[in-house]
């Protein structure tokens, strides 16, 4: 116990702006948190396990996450593309692309909904073209993978960006020199580097992706067990004003949220430690 | 000798043209697609009975409800966001304390929770049901289904905006420059104003900025503690739900375009900060 709680600073207002921070943290967002962990307490884990063991549950949550884990893997493999060709390449309308980049986080995830939906219905314009090819999108799962996707789709390119700003010429050069391939260099000298950054961004579209709810719902038809989100089923039961179901399930996905919580952060102490900095 | 390659003028650490052109137009296709289509459609869809009809649908009693009242959540959970993320980066960069890494996990924590879990939080803590929210209905001050719950629920879904663009700018600017301030006599909040403010304006306008567009556009959290009263607690997006479930198709997506007007303004604003930053970067750097 050498090292004290706080040390001493010459800087004034420790006691303003450390009130402000914890005062507030705690009123916005601890309490609230702990107002559903209280929640699920007070039925304890048999509760929550018989509310969420129902099939429609289990299949809300099986395909958040499966249609998650998939659109994170194309924002992974795209992320990548955009952030190599936005640093790397320069070419007429590449600051456009670069801003385009962020519209998705920009975009209320409503407006982003309907557009889609107005895009990928059977009489949009790309639903159409899909529906001359035998293939429905809107209303089907297509429709929320979509929409995940687009939600996701600045998360890897900006973690990635940084990274591939700060990699030095010399080591390319280096690797060229000592006769590889550009190809060779792309998979074995520069990808290495970028990998903790990309898993960080991966990991970030997968938990934004799991909890979205806007964009997805007006896309996504709500069937029970095949196109129903989990976050749905959430808003579902508080309209029915089931609360301890809404509980229930909302604390399985909070649960699940700081597993991936944990999972970045671990990702960060990995990567520091392999490359000594993030 | 016939052997040897012909020599290439490309360079090594370069990729071949084709290669290069075939990327360049795979980002271009896709963001084409993923990115602008949508964007573009919203306003297709809003000009569909030309622009009389947009604009008539705005001036739409309801629909000025829902923009007087989304305006007015914005002017109480950005500023509040806002002064919590100065003093939640002046704390967290300043001093040196136990448990700093935990402490901003737990700041960054809503980005990772669900909107809609977030909403649920809120309904928990203070609906009617609730020790806290009975005890305030009895009070007549109710929380959900009122203004203050769809601020606090924005408020929680933005928390984090201001205070992730502050902490590593300030951390990158050290502490040396308000140490010196201090030195020479000045007050606390003169060292802020006059040392601290300008080096983080810029971050500071961007986080606002996000946490803004966030505020004014937030659905998930705010659909499940607003009840959805016209006219009352439908705010715009809530009210672009339902005017597009009522097949009001050029209404819901003429207040869309105006938001997604907002987010356009906000990514022009912030390509000119990044603009103005670089060069401010530049002029740093020189000798």
């Amino acid at each position: 116990m050498g090292k004290p709680l706080i040390h001493r600073s010459p800087i004034p207002g420790l006691g303003l702006s450390m009130g402000i921070t914890l005062t507030m943290l705690s009123l916005i967002v601890l309490l609230p948190i702990g107002a559903l962990l209280l929640k699920g307490a007070s039925y304890g884990i048999e509760g929550i396990w018989q509310t969420v063991n129902r099939e429609r549950v289990w299949a809300a949550l099986f395909l958040s996450f499966r249609l998650s884990l998939f659109a994170a893997l194309f924002n992974l493999v795209f992320g990548l593309l955009l952030a190599w060709v936005l640093v790397r390449y320069r070419f007429p309308g590449r600051r456009i692309l670069d801003a385009a980049v962020d519209l998705p986080f920009a975009l209320p995830t409503a407006v982003a909904g309907i557009a889609l939906t107005a895009l990928y219905a059977p009489n949009g314009v790309f639903g159409a073209l899909a529906r001359d090819l035998g293939w429905k999108i809107a209303y089907t799962q297509w429709g929320i993978f979509i929409a995940l996707v687009f939600v996701g789709l600045p998360f890897v390119t900006r973690t990635v960006q940084p990274v591939i700003e700060e990699i030095e010429r010399e080591v390319e050069e280096a690797s060229a020199t000592l006769g590889a391939s550009r190809a060779y260099t792309l998979r074995h000298v520069i990808l290495p580097m970028l990998t903790p950054a990309a898993l960080t961004g991966f990991a970030l579209a997968l938990a934004r992706a799991v909890g979205e709810y806007g964009s997805v719902i007006f896309i996504a038809g709500n069937i029970p067990l095949v196109t129903e989100i989990a976050p749905l089923l959430i808003v579902i039961q508080l309209e029915e004003f089931n609360y301890d179901a809404a509980a229930a399930i909302g604390i399985a996905m909070l649960l699940i949220s700081f597993a991936m919580l944990l999972a970045i952060n671990l990702i960060q102490v990995w990567s520091r430690r392999r490359i000594g900095h993030v | 000798m016939s052997d040897i390659p012909a020599p290439r003028f490309r360079a090594a650490t370069e990729e071949a043209p084709a290669v290069r052109w075939t990327l360049i137009c795979l980002a271009v296709l896709g963001l084409a697609v993923l990115v602008f289509a949508p964007l573009i459609a919203v306003f297709a869809e809003a000009l569909a009975r030309g622009s009389a009809a947009a604009v008539a649908s705005l001036a739409n009693r309801d629909a000025q409800a829902a923009i007087r009242l989304t305006l007015t959540i914005a002017a109480i959970s950005v500023p509040l966001n806002a002064a919590f993320g100065i003093a939640a980066a002046w704390f967290i960069t300043k001093f040196d304390f136990r448990g700093k890494a935990f402490l901003i996990t737990l700041i960054d924590l809503p980005f990772s929770v669900s909107p809609v879990v977030a909403g649920l939080c809120i309904v928990l803590m203070f609906g009617a049901n609730s020790l806290i929210g009975g005890w305030l209905v009895a009070q007549g001050w109710p929380i959900v289904f009122a203004l203050p719950g769809i601020v606090l629920a924005t408020m929680f879904v933005t928390f984090p905006f201001v205070a992730r663009e502050l902490i590593p700018v300030m951390i990158e600017q050290g502490r040396a420059e308000e140490e010196a301030a201090l030195t020479l006599g000045a007050s606390g909040w003169r060292v802020f104003r006059t040392v601290t403010l300008p080096n983080i304006r810029w971050a500071l306008l961007y986080g606002v900025l996000l946490c803004n567009a966030r505020a004014m556009g937030e659905f998930g959290a705010v659909a499940v503690v607003s009840g959805k009263i016209r006219g009352q607690t439908a705010t715009m997006p809530i009210t672009i739900e339902m005017l597009y479930n009522e097949y009001l198709s050029v209404a819901a997506f003429s207040l869309a375009a105006l938001l997604a007007l907002l987010a356009l303004v906000t990514l022009a604003l912030k390509t000119a900060l990044e603009i103005r930053n670089a060069d401010a970067l530049a002029a740093s750097h020189r000798p």
